[in-house]
């Protein structure tokens, strides 16, 4: 081969490679949202209704609450989408956010192991149940990522009087990764832990899992949606991502996420409030 | 001197090189002619190959300097070296004459009529579109030669150039030699075989230790030395002169 | 053990049926890797030969660091180019974050310090036999430069054979800067994560199984060029 023919090759791989690489068509917006929404499904089943209504294609980042709100707050995403409402509300009064949504819930639900070593089966509710864990010693698999549901996790923890931070290491282990992998652990160690409804029924490698404990009011998950402030970030497409948060209270979308099933089990149920469809 | 015909290519004067504390040419001048095949000779270790590279400017003298005029022109004397192993290029034979005169700056449209001339010369012609390595020694020898006379040097520099070939390969390579000499081109070799200095120097300059200890004509070094160093080495007995560290030959010399 | 079989099942139907997600995902690994590696060889082929051939104070150091940095955690490149590309980093305004252009950028850094430090190692050798032929023909450095990359173009396809392993393999990066975004920034190794994450680990292992195949594919291509320039090279 000859040197032209080189250069030509070289040439040739980084112009189709580049083409397009920063923001070509500007019919789409970002959204930070969490794993427990991306990895369930629940967006590859919406999305493409609101996209052939729209014509607004919706890239979903899918990270933990605390890096989505992070993201959010650097200006990366036009929309959140996330599960901790304390930190949302923050967020909102901070300035970096317009105004928080609410869109859906479902719950949490603690995780163990079929044999139940902790006896937290039937438990009056879950302070008590992860208390029993405690004074057994078994197990536990905390996200410790600072997402929505290591947030929830650490405030029950703090409600049962348990101190975690000096347990880790010994029966509490803080993973520091998503909600699968945690489950993966969970399930390879025989543990506990708290997942999100959600990831759990569409989690495919339950091997040897199952709820240990379900149903406290306290294990509510609720999920609001905010349009990050536009005054903040000028590049924020602030109409586009305004449309899809309409879309998602409305009735449409409201329907479309109370519709989604895995197994013919619901894994979120709409609760926009009614004047804001 | 800039500016003139010169019938003196190439002066030294004072040339030192040293190296680690280490004096391997000392205070070498000497000026060598237009038109005649300059031998330079002396045993392994005298700084032969040394001395030759501070000619061509490969290596920056300590001290002193080198001078190289060009024949006919005020241009800068055009200088070419050949080494004792080819270093060829992995492209074609063609290729690397071709690479040669690319970087000296000849134009390109004259490239394929040197490139065939200076094959030919050498007698590889037909292994033009062949990859350079795949060459016997002898004929990436010829090819290494080749390459230096497409740039029509003033000054051609042979490193030991039959040093690793056979009879018959070493023929060959003389012989194109004695050709570029005819041509005009000045000749500077080295070589360790005294029967090839006889037959093919004009002019030699006998080195021993990092000194020139001689510069003659090579029938008066042959038949007439007047350095008894060079004596012995022209009867082959300088083996036995290094054995005697305590003759008062050497210390006088030492002291020069 | 049944993971196993069920992975290697996977993998076959997948590229069997040609997939359609697979092959996106697949188009877009390839295009990100043999970008990222074009544009890395432009700057570290020079970059490594010149380390070679020429002689300046530090150069060891600069040596040593370069094939240090071959070693450098995708995970904090990523983390540098995403602070870099970040609407609130110097950058942001090009909005390349979470678009394949951040993510061919941090493979872009990841795979400099290899191909620099392999051309080093390669092109130092082949100085120290041209170094007096090229002096002697007055060949000027950057001529230099240009030839001992030339003349080891064969043994350089090495250095981007190991760029591209390290591009495509990683992951750290590329999740960061790419955000994994389906249809948009979603390759090869963020979507074994993603499954992993999903709990599907025969589908993991399955994509795994197809991105070995493809580095297989693209290595004996490169050996069997080598094969051919080989003779060139003796």
């Amino acid at each position: 081969m000859k040197r032209p023919v080189w250069s030509a090759v070289a040439f040739a791989v980084i112009v189709a490679g580049l083409c397009g690489v920063a923001d070509a068509g500007d019919r789409y917006i970002t959204v930070a949202s969490t794993t427990s929404t991306a990895n369930s499904g629940l967006f590859k089943d919406i999305l493409p209704r609101f996209t052939r209504k729209s014509g607004i294609e919706v890239r979903v980042v899918a990270v933990g609450t605390g890096q989505a709100i992070r993201l959010a707050r650097n200006g990366d995403a036009d929309v959140l989408f996330v599960h901790h409402r304390k930190s949302e509300e923050k967020f909102v009064s901070e300035g970096y956010g317009v105004k928080r949504f609410d869109v859906m819930y479902n719950d949490f639900i603690v995780i163990g192991p079929k044999n139940d070593p902790a006896k937290i089966k039937g438990v009056s509710d879950v302070v008590k149940g992860l208390s029993s864990i405690a004074a057994a010693t078994a197990p536990f698999v905390s996200r410790g990522d600072d997402s929505g549901t290591h947030k929830k996790e650490l405030a029950l923890w703090r409600e049962a009087g348990v101190d975690v931070k000096t347990a880790s290491g010994t029966w509490y282990r803080e993973t520091g990764s998503g909600m699968g992998a945690t489950l993966n652990t969970a399930a390879a160690m025989g543990a506990y832990t708290l997942a999100d409804r959600g990831t759990w029924l569409s989690f495919a490698n339950k091997e040897g899992l199952a709820i240990a404990y379900e149903g406290d009011k306290r294990l509510l998950n609720l999920y609001g949606v905010i349009l990050v402030n536009p005054k903040r970030h000028k590049h924020i497409k602030a109409e586009m991502g305004q449309t899809f948060i309409d879309w998602l209270v409305s009735d449409e979308g409201q329907k479309a996420i109370g519709d989604f099933r895995i197994g013919g089990k619901p894994l979120f149920n709409p609760n926009a409030p009614a004047d804001t469809r | 001197m800039h500016g003139q015909v010169t019938i003196f290519p190439l002066h030294t004067k004072n040339l030192c090189y040293q190296i680690g504390g280490k004096r391997l040419i000392k205070d070498i001048s000497f000026s060598l002619s237009h038109g005649t095949k300059t031998f330079i000779v002396g045993p392994n270790g005298a700084g032969k190959s040394l001395l030759m590279r501070l000619c061509h400017g490969l290596i920056k003298p300590t001290s002193g300097s080198v001078e190289c005029h060009a024949v006919q022109t005020t241009q800068k004397c055009k200088q070419a070296m050949v080494f004792q192993r080819p270093v060829l290029l992995r492209r074609s034979v063609a290729g690397n004459i071709a690479y040669a005169l690319r970087v000296y700056g000849v134009e390109k449209r004259r490239h394929r009529e040197i490139i065939e001339e200076s094959l030919r010369q050498v007698g590889l012609n037909r292994f033009s579109k062949h990859p350079a390595r795949s060459l016997s020694f002898g004929e990436q020898q010829r090819l290494a030669l080749a390459r230096a006379l497409a740039l029509k040097p003033d000054i051609l520099f042979l490193d030991e150039p039959t040093a690793n070939l056979d009879p018959a390969a070493t023929h060959v390579v003389e012989e194109v030699i004695e050709m570029a000499h005819l041509a005009g081109t000045k000749i500077i070799m080295t070589t360790h075989d005294l029967n090839q200095a006889r037959r093919l120097s004009d002019d030699i300059l006998f080195l021993y230790r990092g000194r020139l200890k001689e510069q003659a004509p090579t029938g008066e070094l042959f038949t007439n030395p007047k350095n008894d160093l060079a004596q012995a080495f022209v009867k082959g007995e300088l083996l036995w002169w290094r054995q005697r560290p305590l003759s008062p030959d050497c210390d006088a010399h030492k002291d020069q | 053990m049944t993971d196993f079989s069920d992975a290697l099942t996977t993998a076959l139907t997948l590229v069997a049926t040609m997939d359609r997600d697979l092959t996106e995902i697949v188009l877009l690994s390839l295009r990100v890797s043999l970008t990222a590696v074009a544009i890395a060889a432009i700057i570290g082929l020079p970059l490594g030969a010149a380390l070679a051939l020429l002689r300046f104070p530090g150069r060891k150091v600069v040596i040593v660091l370069m094939s240090a940095l071959m070693g450098l955690p995708p995970v904090v490149v990523g983390l540098a180019v995403y602070l870099l590309l970040s609407r609130s980093g110097p950058f942001g305004t090009f909005g390349l974050l979470f678009n394949p252009g951040a993510m061919i950028l941090a493979q872009v850094i990841l795979v400099i310090p290899i191909i620099a430090s392999l051309t080093q190692q390669v092109t130092e050798d082949l100085w120290h036999e041209y170094e007096e032929q090229l002096q002697s023909l007055g060949a000027s450095t950057m001529e230099s430069v240009w030839t001992l990359l030339w003349d080891g173009r064969y043994s350089l396809m090495t250095a981007h054979l190991a760029g591209f392993g390290r591009a495509s393999a990683e992951v750290g990066a590329v999740m960061i800067v790419g955000g994994n975004i389906d249809h948009v920034t979603r390759v090869m190794t963020t979507s074994i994560a993603l499954e992993v994450s999903k709990g599907d680990l025969p589908l993991a292992l399955g994509l795994g199984l197809v991105l070995i195949f493809l580095s297989l594919c693209i290595n004996m291509g490169v050996h069997s060029l080598q094969t051919v320039g080989r003779r060139w090279q003796r």
